[in-house]
C-alpha cells in the first residue's frame, strides 16, 4: 500500500518536473524544433533552480551532447538527465546563511564589507572567474555608488530569491 | 583549510549563486521578449489578411453601395493621373514657405551643411517644413527612378562600407548613432537595408535625415525597401498617423508622394556581386536574373492584391504580376531558419522560412557568397546562421521596451571580414540593474498580453467552461495553460507566465476568470454589449486601418452612416454578427456632441484599457 502510494506521488512528481523542463527548454528553443544552443543550457538549468558550478555544468553537458557535438541539444537528450538531477535534488540552491559565510571569508577583518576592487579581483581572477558582462551586472546592483563598496549583508538579504518562485 | 583554499571555496560559492540568480532573470528576459516577438508576428499575420480583406471588398464592390466606391478607389486607381498632376506643381512650393517658420532651413541643390542644419534643428525638436518634406521627397522620387531594382556596391580596404538594418526608433538615437559612426559621406557609406518607418513618434525625422543624405551622397547611401515601405503597414504601425498629426495641411499629400518614393525605392544591394543585401530573405524560387527585370515601381505595397481595375488587362497579365509580387514578398518578409527547405512563414503570414540548404543554393545560383538581411529583432543586435553564410543585423536598440536588445551594425570591405559593432542607447545615464531592467520589459510585456486576453473574452470562457466540469471556477495550471494557448494561438511559457496573469489557490489550481479581473473597461461604454467591445478590441487595429481609407481626408470625423456601412463591410467579411441596433446605439453613444459625426480618435479613447500591477510593482520596490 504504502508502496504503491509512494510510487504514485513519484510519479505525479516526474509529470510535473518533465512539465517544468519543458518549459524552461521551449523559452529558449527559438526554432520550435526541440533543440537550444549547447550556450543557453547552464540558463536552463538554472533557471530550473539549480545552482551547479561550471565544472558540474561541463560534466551535465557532456552527458547530453551527441556524440558528434553540433552546437546544439536536443530536447529527448535533455529530458531524462534532466529529470534525474531534479529527483536526486543535485546542485541545491545555496542557502542564505551559506552565501553569507563565503562573503565574510572573503573579509577577514570583518569589516562587513568589500571594496569595489576587492570584490572585482576575486569574482575575475579565483574560482571560476566572471565574464565581463557577468561582473558589471553584478557591480551594477551590488556596489553603493557612494561608497563604493558592497555591504554583503544588506546584499544577499536584498537578493536572496524566494524559493518558491521557481521550485 | 588554508586562507587561499578557502578564498577559492568561497568566491565559487558566490560565483555559482550569482549565475543562478543572473540565469533566471535571463530567462525572464527570454520569455518576455518571446511575449513581444509572438504578438508582433501575430500582428503581422492580421495585416496580411486585411489585404485579403481589401480582396473581399474588391470582389464585392458592385454590391455595395455607391459611395463604397471611395474605398476601392481609394486602394486601386487612386490614380497616376493625380500624381502628375502634383510632380508638376512642385517648383512652386517652396515659395510657400513663410517668413516666420523657425525650422531648419534648407537650400535646394542639398548639400552637406542642409544634412548638418537639419540634425541640428531635429535636436531642438523643430519640425522641417512641410514644403521642404515634399520637395525632398520629389527630389528623391526623382533620383531613385534612375536606379536599377538593385544598389551595385564596389568597395575596397580603404572604402568599407557600412551596412544597418531597421531604425523603427527615437531620432535621438539615430543621431547618437551618427555620432558612433559618423554621418555618411564619400569616405562612410552606408547601406540602409529598410524598414526607416513606423513605430516611435520620429519617423519621419529619420526618413528626412536619410533621404537628404542619400540626395546629397546618391553614391555612398544605399537605400533598400523594407516590409514597413508600404502604406498600409505604416497604417497599422502609425506612421501614417504620425505624418497627419505632424503635418495637418500636407499631410495627406506627404503620404501619397511617399507610396510612390516606396514603389522605387530599391529591392536590395549586391556589394562586390557577392554580398547580397537585402530587408528579408529569399525562397527557393528566388530569381535574381527575374527581379533585375520587374517594374518594381508598379508595387505600391506588397501586401496588395495583384488585380488591375482598368479593362483590358487579361488574366495571364493578373498572374504574372501574382508572380512578381511572390517574388518581392519573399525578399522583404521572409526569415532564415536551421530547419531545411522552404516553407510558409506562418508566425508572420507572409514570406517564407528557408533553410541552410536553401540559401546555399540560392547563393551559389548566383555565385553570391553571402546574404546580409535584417527583419528580425536579435539580443544581441546581430546574429550568424546558416554556417556563416547568413547574417542578420538589426539596429534598433531597445526594440521592444528599454533594455529588451542591443543593435548593430556591420562594417565591411573586399577581402577582409565582417566587422561587428554593438550599442544601446538608453536614456538612463547608469546602466540599470538586470533585476530593474527585467521587470520593465516584463511588466510591459505581460500589459500587451492583457490586452490580448481581453480580446478574446468570450472564446476564453467557453474553453475553461468546457474543461471545468465541476463548476468549480477553477482549472489546473495544465488545463489554463492549455486553454490560453489554444485560444489565443500564442506558443508561451503560460506556465511560468501564470504568477503574473491568475491568482492560483495554495493547492495551485487557477481561478481562471482571474485572468481579466485587473482589466477595467473605463466608462463611459460600460454598459455597451460586452460582444461589441471585444470585437472592436480583437480587430482594433483592422478597423483603424479600413476606417483611415474611408475617411479619405483624413479629418478624423466619421459620419453615422459611414460607421454604420464600415461596419457592415467589416462583419460580413469576419463574420462577426452584432445587430444594426447595437451598431447605432454604440454609434450614438459615442457621439458625445450630438453633431452627426464620430471622432474615432475619441470613440477608441472611450475603450481605453487601464491597468493595475500592484503585484510587480511591489517586488519591484525592493530594489529601488
Amino acid at each position: 500500500m504504502a508502496d504503491n502510494k509512494e510510487r504514485e506521488h513519484s510519479e505525479i512528481e516526474v509529470a510535473e518536473f518533465h512539465k517544468k523542463i519543458k518549459e524552461a527548454f521551449e523559452v529558449f528553443d527559438h526554432e520550435l524544433n526541440n533543440t537550444v544552443d549547447v550556450r543557453e543550457i547552464g540558463t536552463i538549468v538554472r533557471s530550473l533552480g539549480c545552482c551547479p558550478s561550471e565544472g558540474e555544468l561541463h560534466h551535465l553537458i557532456a552527458e547530453v551532447e551527441e556524440e558528434e557535438p553540433t552546437g546544439y541539444i536536443r530536447f529527448e537528450k535533455f529530458l531524462p538527465v534532466m529529470t534525474n538531477v531534479l529527483l536526486e535534488r543535485r546542485y541545491r540552491p545555496i542557502p542564505e546563511d551559506i552565501l553569507l559565510r563565503a562573503f565574510e571569508v572573503l573579509d577577514p577583518l570583518k569589516r562587513g564589507f568589500l571594496s569595489k576592487e576587492e570584490l572585482i579581483k576575486y569574482m575575475t581572477e579565483e574560482g571560476e572567474p566572471f565574464s565581463q558582462e557577468e561582473m558589471e551586472e553584478m557591480l551594477s546592483a551590488a556596489i553603493d555608488p557612494e561608497s563604493n563598496t558592497i555591504h554583503y549583508k544588506d546584499y544577499v538579504t536584498m537578493m536572496v530569491i524566494d524559493e518558491n518562485e521557481t521550485l | 583549510m588554508s586562507f587561499g583554499s578557502a578564498v577559492l571555496a568561497a568566491t565559487l560559492v558566490i560565483q555559482s549563486w550569482y549565475r543562478r540568480y543572473r540565469a533566471q532573470l535571463k530567462t525572464r528576459e527570454r520569455s518576455a521578449l518571446h511575449i513581444f516577438q509572438s504578438i508582433e508576428y501575430a500582428d503581422e499575420q492580421s495585416q496580411l489578411q486585411l489585404s485579403n480583406f481589401f480582396t473581399f471588398v474588391l470582389e464585392h464592390y458592385r454590391h455595395i453601395r455607391a459611395k463604397d466606391l471611395r474605398l476601392v478607389n481609394r486602394l486601386y486607381v487612386s490614380s497616376q493621373h493625380e500624381r502628375d498632376i502634383m510632380d508638376d506643381d512642385d517648383d512652386g512650393m517652396l515659395s510657400e514657405i513663410s517668413d516666420i517658420y523657425g525650422g531648419p532651413q534648407l537650400q535646394f541643390p542639398l548639400t552637406f551643411a542642409d544634412v548638418e542644419s537639419l540634425i541640428e534643428g531635429y535636436k531642438q525638436h523643430q519640425l522641417l517644413h512641410a514644403c521642404y518634406v515634399l520637395e525632398i521627397l520629389f527630389e528623391t522620387k526623382k533620383a531613385l527612378k534612375q536606379m536599377p531594382n538593385f544598389n551595385l556596391v564596389k568597395t575596397s580596404p580603404s572604402k568599407e562600407v557600412t551596412i544597418c538594418g531597421k531604425f523603427h526608433s527615437r531620432v535621438a538615437k539615430l543621431i547618437f548613432w551618427s555620432l558612433l559612426n559618423g554621418l555618411p559621406s564619400e569616405n562612410n557609406a552606408y547601406i540602409f537595408n529598410g524598414d526607416f518607418v513606423d513605430r516611435g513618434n520620429n519617423s519621419i525625422e529619420i526618413l528626412m535625415i536619410l533621404l537628404v543624405s542619400f540626395l546629397v551622397y546618391p553614391n555612398d547611401v544605399h537605400l533598400n525597401r523594407g516590409n514597413h515601405e508600404d502604406f498600409l503597414m505604416n497604417m497599422r504601425y502609425g506612421f501614417s498617423k504620425e505624418v497627419m498629426n505632424k503635418y495637418k495641411l500636407y499631410g495627406k499629400k506627404i503620404l501619397q508622394v511617399l507610396e510612390e518614393v516606396y514603389a522605387w525605392l530599391p529591392i536590395g544591394t549586391i556589394i562586390d556581386e557577392e554580398i547580397l543585401v537585402i530587408h528579408g530573405g529569399i525562397s527557393e524560387s528566388t530569381d535574381l536574373n527575374f527581379l533585375h527585370c520587374l517594374s518594381r515601381n508598379k508595387m505600391k505595397s506588397v501586401l496588395m492584391p495583384p488585380i488591375q481595375m482598368h479593362r483590358g488587362y487579361g488574366a495571364e497579365f493578373r498572374k504574372s504580376k501574382g508572380e512578381t509580387l511572390q517574388g518581392v514578398v519573399s525578399i522583404l518578409w521572409s526569415d532564415p531558419r536551421d530547419k531545411r527547405g522552404c516553407h510558409p512563414n506562418t508566425s508572420r503570414g507572409g514570406g517564407y522560412y528557408f533553410g541552410p540548404d536553401v540559401t546555399a543554393k540560392v547563393l551559389s545560383k548566383f555565385q553570391l557568397k553571402l546574404l546580409i538581411r535584417s527583419h528580425e529583432c536579435k539580443p544581441e543586435g546581430y546574429e550568424i546562421t546558416h554556417n556563416g553564410k547568413v547574417i542578420t543585423v538589426f539596429s534598433a536598440s531597445n526594440y521592444y521596451a528599454e533594455g529588451s536588445n542591443r543593435g548593430a551594425y556591420i562594417k565591411l570591405s573586399r577581402g577582409t571580414r565582417p566587422r561587428f559593432f554593438q550599442y544601446q542607447v538608453t536614456e538612463v545615464t547608469r546602466s540599470r540593474p538586470l533585476h530593474q531592467r527585467v521587470t520593465t520589459i516584463e511588466s510591459s510585456a505581460i500589459r500587451i498580453l492583457k490586452e490580448r486576453i481581453i480580446s478574446r473574452k468570450t472564446d476564453l470562457i467557453n474553453a475553461f467552461q468546457l474543461q471545468d466540469r465541476k463548476k468549480s471556477g477553477k482549472l489546473s495550471l495544465g488545463q489554463w495553460a492549455f486553454s490560453m494557448q489554444n485560444v489565443l494561438g500564442l506558443k508561451l511559457a503560460w506556465r511560468s507566465l501564470s504568477s503574473h496573469l491568475v491568482t492560483t489557490d495554495k493547492d495551485g489550481n487557477v481561478d481562471y476568470m482571474s485572468c481579466f479581473s485587473d482589466i477595467h473597461i473605463q466608462k463611459p461604454v460600460k454598459e455597451v454589449q460586452s460582444a461589441v467591445i471585444e470585437t472592436l478590441y480583437r480587430y482594433r487595429s483592422d478597423l483603424q486601418i479600413i476606417f483611415d481609407i474611408i475617411d479619405t481626408d483624413h479629418s478624423g470625423l466619421i459620419s453615422m452612416e459611414e460607421f454604420h456601412s464600415m461596419w457592415k463591410l467589416f462583419s460580413s467579411h469576419y463574420d462577426v454578427h452584432i445587430d444594426d441596433h447595437q451598431v447605432y446605439e454604440l454609434a450614438e453613444k459615442m457621439d458625445l456632441n450630438e453633431d452627426g459625426g464620430i471622432d474615432f480618435n475619441e470613440f477608441f479613447k472611450a475603450f481605453y484599457v487601464v491597468h493595475k500591477f500592484d503585484k510587480l510593482n511591489k517586488s519591484d520596490t525592493n530594489f529601488a
